[in-house]
């Protein structure tokens, strides 16, 4: 029985099923924003699945000299490794005692490997644009894993030493949101920046830089793995700005009416997000090591620091 | 071992920009050979497109010409015309009316405002700025609600003509063009603003392809290429045609050569046109008359005109025999001798800069596309007829190894 609860959780709610169509529609959120700052019109409701679904019946090239295997493995482990997370993450949400100890830990690193499978696509592409897309990705995960992490720290120093992700909610929920200290407000904006460089949107896209390296890993993928590929990108984007939610912003809560402030927070993440985007243009992957190794972990390290200091 | 040396044995990886590829609309080829993703050596080859433009122009005649040199290029549709009627007038010697001079003018800027709005576009584009693509092009709506008041069309004017105009502008109409070029301006000094004070944009392009003084001089480059690094090089000032030596306006130089340069200079010369435009219209009030002279016949004689289109000079040569037709007639776009000087901007940069510098120049290859025949003894050349020959009889030898299998 609790097997099958464990696979319900996994496939249905709130893994699988339930992250994907809240991804589907993230995504036309992002599509229909970007759209109304650029004055056009944007897609119609239904766009995103309908591309997801024509994608799923268009042939799947796989090219010659490739490597079959990690070719097709790549975009599954994406997939895989977002519903985890959206799965641990809204368990913790809805019952927050019921962790284990370090999930927090697990959760950032599973974090990691959407890029780990954008690298890997790349690379068994073979294929020299999409190599360099796979290299630059490599170079995007090193600069910004770092701050990343420095930042999730900040939390954990300030909500108690704590790394299991239900009692940094349970303390915010006590003590208010982490993002409330100079320390956590500071960690928070870290974390926002690297959020951005994960979902490697502009300015931090240049792994895929359409104009550049036409696509960059993706450039090989057609079919069916190329709609797997896009629907955990989409995914990522739903998750992600949720896990922000929960470390610095007092947890995403499903009660009354603080469900509505959760929802309300986490668009005006996902806004911060697609302004970002839709204000800059694309940095080159060194300015973007050089940006996230130099002021960006400054400031991590300083909210450490400051967080250590009680402030 | 030294470093070059070190560097020999690394190995070179080509990456191929075309002959498709979303960061130009035309296909083109070009082939950087990288080290990691340092640009060591670049190649190209353009030539997809060949039109035979030249060809067909000297089977029309004089008066056909202008429509059909007009397509030679979408954007700068103006710049052709004009310069070929300006060849043609060289060679007749004929003589404008002032008031054409200034309807002239007025075209060949608003294609200038129009064709520099779109590439700032694309330059954002280009540099992942997509809000900056969207916005430049909707501000570049009005320049060719403008057009289409005056000429009737948004592209392909059809405007110019031996001798004169085609189109007058009504006396009744200029306020409200001047109201539209007036609205126009906020709008450009907001596109100034996001691409001149945005320090991402700084960061990428300043630097970034910079184009010598000394290698302007040695590829011949042209036009807003040019005047980026510091070249003050403006045929609409060293040889002037239309009215460009009437009205008061200047020549916009920055000294840098990179990429922000040739942005900065088409962003201020977006102003001069406005104000070119500006002092056109304010002059066609006063200015009444003819539009265009009768041209009776085109004598014998050699004839060249030039114009300075948006991306730099348009050149025309025009034979007449003193038949209806040209018989040679010889067209030069101005990439043709800009797109040679990526040999010396992406040499050294990054794929992600070379990017962005082979789009600073603004080309278009498809203008640029020419062929040679050459003159060589004891090789047979073939014919469009030759070909159709070859291919009927490769049918017939099918067919007929066809029907010895039966």
């Amino acid at each position: 029985m609790e097997t099958l609860k464990s696979i319900l959780y996994f496939i249905v709610f709130p893994g699988f099923l339930f992250t994907a169509i809240a991804g589907i529609l993230v995504s036309w959120i992002d599509r229909k924003v970007t759209a109304l700052v650029q004055w056009r019109v944007g897609p119609p409701f239904m766009q995103p699945l309908y591309d997801f679904v024509k994608l799923l019946g268009k042939e799947t090239i796989i090219p010659r000299g490739s490597s079959k295997f990690t070719f097709l493995l790549s975009p599954v482990l994406s997939l895989t490794s977002i519903t985890i997370v959206s799965t641990m993450l809204w368990h913790t949400f809805i019952m927050p005692s019921k962790g284990f100890v370090g999930d927090l830990i697990v959760i950032v690193y599973l974090l990691v490997m959407p890029s780990i499978a954008i690298i890997l696509a790349g690379f068994s592409s073979a294929n020299p644009l999409s190599s360099i897309g796979a290299s630059r990705e490599m170079k995007l995960l090193l600069s910004y894993e770092l701050p990343f992490i420095i930042s999730v720290l900040v939390a954990v120093i300030n909500s108690g030493n704590e790394i299991l992700m239900g009692n940094i909610l349970m303390f915010q929920n006590n003590n208010g949101a982490i993002a409330g200290s100079l320390s956590g407000i500071l960690a928070f904006v870290v974390a926002i920046l690297c959020m951005q460089a994960k979902l490697a949107l502009v300015p931090f896209d240049a792994p895929e830089a359409e104009t550049e390296i036409t696509g960059g890993p993706f450039i090989e993928y057609s079919g069916t793995p190329l709609a797997i590929f896009k629907l955990s990108r989409w995914m990522l984007l739903f998750v992600l700005p949720l896990f922000l939610v929960g470390v610095f912003w007092g947890g995403f809560r499903i009660e009354g009416i603080d469900l509505l402030w959760s929802v309300l927070k986490y668009v005006a993440l996902l806004v911060v997000i697609i302004l970002i985007k839709n204000t800059a243009p694309r940095f080159r992957i060194d300015q973007v090591l050089k940006l996230f190794w130099g002021p960006i972990t400054f400031l991590a390290i300083l909210a450490v620091i400051l967080a250590y200091l009680g402030v | 071992m030294s470093d070059e040396n070190k560097n020999s044995k690394k190995e070179r990886t080509v990456i191929p920009i075309g002959p498709y590829h979303p960061l130009q609309e035309e296909p083109e080829y070009f082939q950087l050979h990288v080290e990691g993703e340092i640009v060591k050596k670049i190649e190209w080859r353009t030539s997809y497109n060949h039109r035979g433009i030249e060809k067909l122009s000297q089977s029309m005649s004089y008066d056909q010409v202008p429509y059909l040199v007009e397509r030679i290029c979408g954007i700068c549709s103006t710049s052709h015309p004009l310069s070929y009627v300006n060849a043609v007038e060289d060679l007749a010697e004929i003589e404008v009316p002032v008031r054409a001079k200034y309807i002239r003018t007025i075209i060949a800027e608003l294609e200038r405002l129009h064709s520099h709005l779109l590439w700032v576009g694309l330059a954002g584009h280009f540099l992942g700025f997509n809000t900056v693509w969207m916005w430049a092009w909707k501000y570049r709506e009005p320049v060719l609600e403008i057009m289409e008041a005056v000429t009737g069309n948004r592209q392909n004017y059809a405007m110019m003509k031996i001798g004169g105009i085609r189109r007058d502008i009504d006396n009744e109409d200029i306020p409200s063009i001047k109201k539209m070029l007036d609205d126009l301006k906020p709008k450009v000094d907001l596109l100034r603003g996001a691409v001149m004070d945005d320090p991402i944009i700084h960061a990428r392009t300043k630097g970034i392809g910079v184009l010598t003084p000394e290698d302007v001089h040695n590829y011949g480059a042209l036009g807003p290429t040019a005047r980026a690094s510091g070249i003050k090089d403006d045929i609409r000032r060293d040889y002037p045609y239309a009215a460009y030596d009437i009205i008061d306006w200047d020549v916009i130089v920055e000294e840098e050569g990179d990429v922000f340069a040739k942005a900065v200079v088409r962003i201020k010369e977006m102003y001069e046109s406005i104000s070119m435009i500006h002092q056109c219209l304010d002059a066609l009030k006063k200015e009444n008359g003819e539009i265009e002279t009768t041209v009776k016949e085109i004598p014998p004689g050699d004839g060249i005109g030039q114009a300075e289109a948006p991306r730099g000079e348009v050149f025309h040569f025009v034979r007449s025999d003193g038949t209806n037709r040209p018989v040679r007639h010889k067209v030069r776009a101005p990439s043709f001798c800009n797109v040679p000087t990526f040999e010396v901007t992406t040499v050294g940069e990054t794929i992600s800069d070379a990017a962005i510098i082979l789009a600073a120049v603004d080309p278009c290859y498809c203008c640029t596309e020419r062929m040679a025949v050459i003159n060589s003894e004891g090789e047979k050349s073939l014919t469009g007829d030759d070909l159709i020959k070859m291919s009927q009889q490769k049918t017939e030898r099918m067919r007929k190894s066809k029907k010895e299998n039966k």
